[in-house]
């Protein structure tokens, strides 16, 4: 019986990035000297299910290497080792490494041997420095004396108990593992088997000798036997060089020995890094190719599913009671059919809700990495930064959680960066030593708003506008309001910063940071004051799957503006439209000019009923910090609609985002206000740069 | 017809139109010639509805229909293959097929005159189609089948999409 290991691989990937972040956010809060013992034993736990499943997937460089932090923990755990700082910071890296170790091997990638052999070297310093038991044998091994040496291999008796298959646990499968380590002589011990007549199919009657040659740790050789130890009877013992027989006394697994293991160690690093050394070379084009997919699953709270078949249940009963009325209505039944279909339309809405809230999950996902990113940055920078999250169990779609993280850990960045001052200038300037930076998260109305705010220095209007200025961004003599110049951050290529750190202040990443947003259907505002602090205040909509959508009609087509976006929908005569160059139509609204976008143009409808501007209505758009007025027909009204992919089948169109089923049936698509936006400045170049800058 | 037989064979093989021998194909009519489509592939026949135009599309992109949900894109075949323009009528049908292409299974409609009859064709009686230079455009053609005294075309569906996903994008980019 083979099973195709790999169909669990995603799921044990996923669990294990899960304890990643619990023996992460345990580690930050674990004080030195005085640890909760129960928080270290859940990140023992956590860096023990890592091993296990490494182990039994075959992942061994990720099993050998936690099992040096395990040790470690284990040590912690029982109070034979005090919890130092310097402790916790080794733990800390060594949970990157093995992070990066994890995401290379799902990725069927390569990690750099070399920084794996340091952290574990690290590791191996922690453990023998303050663990006399170790200490003897990890000066000879740093003597460079490969202790292995002296022996060649293992003696290994392996006689599965008469029930160890129905265990799940396949012989042949443990042998095969140990035949992957080094080489492998076996010699099976038929003397038990039964005659066929008496041959039970499930049992095991085999017994196995064998000699493992090679470099090979006894912790390896226990890994492989490490669900079996209760199903059988095992005794591994080394061979000398000068020792060929066994010896007769068997050893109980289950205890490890912390000489050989430490010893085999070094040697094991050595051969490992010499094999990654070999692929190195096609590592990073495989790394790209396997980034790019990527399965995605999600885990659902099992109250979610249980929501949703109760409402489920609700619907079917609507519904058999509604086809009931059916089979022989009357009129006078028209008031039940009134309130069945106002049931029906009830549990259609709740079942909508609790299927959207399947793909809910909490922020804390992404908020999860800011303690850490916060405690490393602000040591770093020699600032005392406090950070609060709150509403951390506010429920974002999935999609959104995945591509908020980036963003977000921009805007944290800047913030501790730009934002806090160093201490001497905090106390110069009379505000507490310690910064705050703060993360709210919160539902209003139907958005998310998540707000980055610090107390820092603030956003210093006049040096904005100089930078701008000295770019060439925005003209000496424009008068820009506050918003518009906070604005100006977003612009690529923008930074205020002195210096250019290795954090922030390339002036790179604000505009992703607001396409991100963008393409998430968000928004992102911005309030500051010199010398106070200042926010980032983002608004996404509660999930992509759905939007509020104003129809709009251009001849006989139908399309979709999302809600979001519309400032205002007004009528203009036609002497309010002036010509820009000839070419770009503008018109004045209060004190902006915004360029014209005949949408019947730009989407090439034929049948456009209003041709002339005031025959057919304005809708102000705005994307991306610019505006325009999008030219219509007429408005039909609003609703809500689901967002359907139009590349699912076809492919990507210009200006269109999506497409969405009407309740007649038929396809209205979605416009895409920023591309549309972007479309119309191509067209006209003059246009958009007018439009950029005053925006 | 012996020697075609092999070359149709192996043709056959490397286009993987059908695993087995005996293959089924769906006909239909197109300005009076008969064309073929593996049946496997075919999702389901419908009648002619309006659809909803999508802007800058080739003309032969007649729009996206609400499939069950899906939105799916129709291709009108006659102008695919710059066949003389007709007006749809009650025998206008879409077939539904499914496509494979890189990134996964796509479902598209083309639009027929009408669809003829379900064809056993033993892929032994394949033969490739003529190379007439740059005249006609074979290259959605996997191969050439007779059914009593006419000939089908069987078409290569998923060159014919993945075609129009090049064409398409290199039109959008010049544009």
């Amino acid at each position: 019986m083979t099973i195709d290991m790999a169909q669990f691989h995603q799921v044990f990937f996923d669990e294990s990035f899960e304890g990643l972040d619990i023996m992460e956010s345990g580690l930050l809060e674990m004080d030195p000297g005085s640890a909760d013992p129960e928080q270290i034993n859940s990140i023992f736990r956590a860096a023990h299910s890592i091993k296990g499943g490494s182990g039994t997937f075959g992942f061994t460089n990720i099993a050998d290497f936690t099992h040096v932090m395990e040790t470690l923990l284990d040590e912690m755990r029982d109070g034979r080792r005090q919890v130092t700082a310097e402790a916790v910071n080794v733990l800390l890296a060594s949970v990157d490494v093995l992070r990066e170790m994890l995401t290379a091997t799902s990725e069927d990638a390569e990690v750099d041997p070399e920084r794996v052999k340091l952290q574990k070297a690290e590791l191996d310093r922690l453990l023998a420095g303050e663990s006399p038991a170790a200490e003897v044998v990890e000066s000879e091994a740093d003597a460079g004396t490969p202790a292995a040496s002296e022996q060649t291999g293992w003696h290994i008796v392996f006689r599965p108990r008469s029930h160890m298959m129905r265990t799940g646990n396949d012989s042949l499968r443990l042998i095969r593992e140990l035949a992957s380590l080094g080489e492998l002589e076996v010699e099976v011990d038929l003397e038990p088997l039964p005659p066929v007549s008496e041959f039970e199919p499930e049992d095991s009657y085999l017994s196995w000798e064998m000699h493992l040659l090679g470099d090979v740790s006894r912790e390896q050789i226990n890994d492989i036997f490490d669900w079996v130890e209760d199903d059988c009877d095992l005794s591994v013992n080394p061979i000398s060089p000068e020792q060929t027989a066994a010896p007769a006394e068997p050893e109980k697994s289950s205890e490890p020995e912390q000489a050989a293991e430490v010893e085999a160690a070094p040697a094991q690093a050595e051969r490992r890094a010499t094999g990654d050394r070999r692929k190195g070379d096609r590592r990073e084009g495989a790394k790209k190719a396997a980034s790019s997919g990527g399965a995605s699953s999600i885990r659902v709270d099992i109250s979610k599913i249980d929501a949703l078949i109760n409402m489920v249940g609700e619907l079917v009963i609507t519904q058999s009671m509604l086809s009931m009325m059916g089979e022989e209505f009357d009129i006078s039944q028209i008031e039940r059919l009134r309130e069945g279909l106002a049931q029906l339309e009830r549990h259609t809405r709740e079942m909508q809700e609790s299927v959207m809230q399947i793909r809910m999950l909490p922020i804390s996902f992404t908020f999860s990495r800011f303690p850490r990113l916060v405690h490393d940055l602000s040591t770093k920078m020699g600032k005392k930064i406090e950070l609060k999250m709150t509403g951390e169990a506010t429920e974002v779609d999935k999609t959104v959680i995945e591509k908020i993280g980036d963003p977000l850990v921009h805007l944290v960045r800047n913030s501790l960066d730009h934002g806090i001052e160093l201490p001497e200038n905090r106390i110069a300037a009379g505000k507490p030593e310690t910064g705050t930076v703060e993360l709210n998260a919160s539902h209003r109305g139907g958005n998310i708003i998540i707000e980055i705010k610090d107390d820092g220095k603030g956003l210093d209007k006049d040096v904005l506008l100089d930078k701008a200025i000295d770019r060439g961004l925005v003209s000496p003599d424009a008068i820009l309001t506050d918003q518009q110049i906070y604005e100006l951050i977003f612009a690529a290529g923008f930074s205020t910063a002195e210096t250019v750190s290795d954090v922030s202040g390339r002036g790179v990443g604000m505009d992703v940071v607001r396409r991100n947003i963008n393409e998430l259907g968000g928004s992102i505002e911005i309030h500051s004051e010199v010398g106070v602090g200042s926010s980032f205040v983002i608004r996404l909509p509660l999930t992509l799957a759905i939007l509020d959508g104003q129809t709009v009609s251009i001849g006989s087509e139908t399309y979709i503006v999302p809600l979001v976006s519309i400032i205002e929908s007004i009528q203009i005569k036609e002497d309010m439209v002036n010509m820009l160059a000839g070419k770009g139509e503008t018109f004045k609204l209060r004190e902006e000019y915004l360029p014209i976008v005949r949408l019947h143009e730009v989407l090439g409808v034929k049948d456009a009923k209003a041709q002339k501007i005031n025959e057919g209505l304005l809708v102000v758009v705005e994307g991306e910090g610019r505006r325009c007025g999008l030219f219509v027909d007429d408005l039909l009204g609003q609703q809500q609609v689901v967002i359907k992919s139009l590349e699912a089948n076809y492919r990507k169109i210009d200006g269109l985002s999506g497409a969405t089923i009407l309740g007649d049936g038929s396809v209205a698509l979605i416009l895409d206000i920023p591309g549309l936006i972007r479309m119309a400045g191509k067209a006209s170049i003059d246009y958009g740069k007018d439009a950029g800058k005053r925006a | 017809m012996n020697e075609s037989q092999s070359m149709g064979l192996e043709n056959q093989q490397e286009e993987g139109l059908a695993d087995e021998q005996n293959a089924q194909y769906l006909t239909f009519e197109l300005a009076d010639e008969d064309y073929g489509v593996d049946i496997l592939r075919v999702q389901e026949i419908r009648g002619w509805d309006v659809v909803t135009r999508v802007p800058n599309a080739p003309p032969y992109v007649k729009g996206v229909l609400n499939l069950r949900g899906a939105i799916v894109p129709i291709f009108d075949l006659r102008e695919r293959f710059d066949l003389p323009y007709q007006e749809y009528t009650k025998d206008t049908v879409v077939i539904v097929l499914r496509i494979n292409s890189q990134s996964g299974m796509r479902i598209m409609g083309v639009i027929v005159d009408a669809v003829s009859d379900v064809l056993n064709a033993d892929s032994n009686g394949l033969v490739n189609a003529p190379d007439f230079g740059n005249r006609v455009a074979t290259e959605f053609i996997a191969g050439l089948v007779s059914a009593g005294d006419k000939m089908v075309m069987l078409l290569d569906v998923d060159k014919l999409l993945n075609q129009d996903q090049g064409g398409d994008s290199e039109l959008a980019a010049a544009s």
